[in-house]
């Protein structure tokens, strides 16, 4: 059944969208763009490593994902003007990773496989790890819900509460590097942080409470996946970008609408 | 034994020291409120006191099951997260309805339950905020500038809201204010600080410390007399502030 590759490609799309959806929120309520920037553009660091060491793709992206998440999520605590700092990181990720993906010896890789994904070659191998990393993600998020959210609104309120907010900022970062994983193949490095943030952005005038705009999110998400595997077909484009397109076109049509549903 | 208190308490910021040996007990059932410019420690002292700093010498006591209300110096709840305000007293622990609603009517804001947050006027907010902290039964309420953006009649209705919750539920009070003619009204003890105690007591008596003048200088004097005119016959120190909602 799973040998049609477009059924492979849909079902790959609608993983990374379901797991991006809730992990795209906290992104936003969290004013972590840059974040989500500089975890995803690791992941071409990840490529390079995992390449050079001949071990899978997504073991590579998963560890210097994190790597790069931590090191963020622990320069967030201090208080150096992390806006800057962050673009540095993000773009420094991205521009070291096609360094180094280049000073592979003796391998052609085809980088734009990298950069905005090939959801047409996604195989049943690959199915099984974004569905399982999407998996583990969705679970991690909704077992902390309550303290993510907690810890997002205040860390001190959290703290009186009886949290570690650190921790939940930890949780977090791990949601971000597995989803950032499982998304590469899918989107690529370039388009991942766009995935976790508009359909995020999108859903946010439909919604009242924090679980209807993740659960939205995830709605908007698969929309844009679907129609964006649907029209690279149709107009013969390149998918991950196509799905992105459809998601900034769903983002445009709610703020058209966001007024009406302001009460 | 207190509620809570500080032991040689010292709090190092970004490699500053912002306070250095306190030594501070809250007694059950009282309002005390510490006073001090900006700068000289004082929210870091309530942060410690729920936690959220840990001290670099010292400690913390804190009574055996002890349940602090914490209201935070301010709140800013990014615009993309829709929250309802019965969501947000949901968090991180879901009470019941009837829970949340009572600490709605406590705080004043009975029926706000079902509204954004994000519309909420900046009193209502504070309200809600302080309904949060009631939602456990506390021992003692911790503020931190409560009344910050709210006008003055505003930051009075405040007060008196949370006079009223002390007097309904027991609990101690303690609060970090600018509002120094409030303070001097509604508090059994002041607390004077400045990256220490510089000094404490009765609010006549901090009022009177030079140490005090040093950092305010004599512009409350007029807020003293009328609250001395007030007061001096009630203040008996047994903890009955039945007599309180006169000052305002």
């Amino acid at each position: 059944m799973l040998d049609d590759f477009v059924l492979r490609a849909a079902l790959a799309g609608v993983g990374v969208a379901l797991a991006a959806a809730p992990l795209g929120c906290f992104v936003v309520w969290r004013r972590m763009a840059y974040f989500g920037d500089a975890t995803s553009h690791a992941a071409l660091l990840g490529v390079a490593l995992a390449l050079s060491l001949d071990l899978p793709i997504f073991g590579g992206v998963l560890v210097v994902a994190l790597a790069m998440a931590l090191i963020v999520a622990g320069l967030n605590g201090r208080n150096v003007s992390t806006d800057a700092l962050l673009g540095v990181l993000a773009h420094g990720a991205l521009a070291i990773g096609l360094v180094a993906v280049s000073l592979l010896p003796n391998q052609r890789v085809d980088l734009s496989a990298y950069l905005f994904g090939e959801i047409l070659a996604v195989t049943k191998g690959d199915l099984a790890v974004i569905w399982g990393g999407a998996a583990v993600s969705i679970a991690l998020l909704v077992w902390r819900w309550q303290a993510l959210l907690s810890a997002t609104l205040n860390p001190d309120l959290a703290t009186a509460s009886g949290l570690n907010p650190k921790r939940e900022q930890l949780i977090l970062t791990l949601a971000l590097a597995l989803t950032v994983a499982v998304a590469l193949k899918v989107v690529g490095a370039l388009l991942i942080a766009a995935m976790l943030i508009i359909p995020a952005a999108a859903a946010r005038p439909f919604s009242r409470t924090p679980e209807t705009m993740a659960i939205m999110a995830a709605i908007i998400g698969m929309i844009a996946t679907l129609g964006g595997l649907a029209a690279s077909f149709a107009f013969d484009t390149p998918t991950g970008p196509s799905m992105v397109s459809v998601a900034a076109l769903l983002f445009a049509l709610s703020a058209g609408l966001a007024p009406v549903f302001r009460r | 034994m207190s509620l809570i208190s500080t032991q040689n308490l010292t709090l190092v910021l970004d490699g500053q020291t912002v306070l250095e040996n306190v030594n501070i007990a809250i007694e059950k059932g009282e309002i005390v409120t510490i006073v001090g410019p900006n700068g000289s420690g004082k929210s870091s002292l309530l942060r410690a006191l729920i936690g959220a700093l840990k001290p670099a010498s010292g400690s913390v006591t804190r009574a055996d099951g002890l349940r602090i209300g914490y209201v935070p110096q301010k709140l800013q709840i990014d615009a993309t997260l829709p929250l309802t305000v019965q969501g947000f007293l949901n968090l991180p622990h879901r009470h019941p309805r009837t829970v949340v609603n009572d600490a709605l009517h406590k705080a004043g804001v009975g029926d706000l339950a079902k509204r954004q947050m994000a519309d909420l006027s900046g009193g209502q907010f504070q309200r809600v905020l302080l309904a949060r902290a009631l939602l456990n039964a506390p021992d003692i309420l911790i503020l931190d500038e409560a009344t910050q953006g709210l006008d003055q009649p505003g930051a009075a209705a405040f007060y008196r809201q949370i006079e009223e919750v002390r007097r309904e539920m027991g609990c101690a009070v303690l609060m970090v204010s600018h509002d120094l003619h409030v303070v001097m009204a509604a508090s059994d003890r002041v607390l004077c600080l400045n990256g220490h105690v510089c000094c404490e007591g009765t609010p006549e008596i901090v009022a009177d410390a030079p140490e005090y003048r040093a950092l305010f200088g004599t512009g409350t004097q007029g807020a003293l007399a009328l609250y001395r005119h007030e007061h001096t016959h009630s203040h008996d120190h047994t903890h009955d502030h039945s007599n309180c909602d006169g000052a305002h």
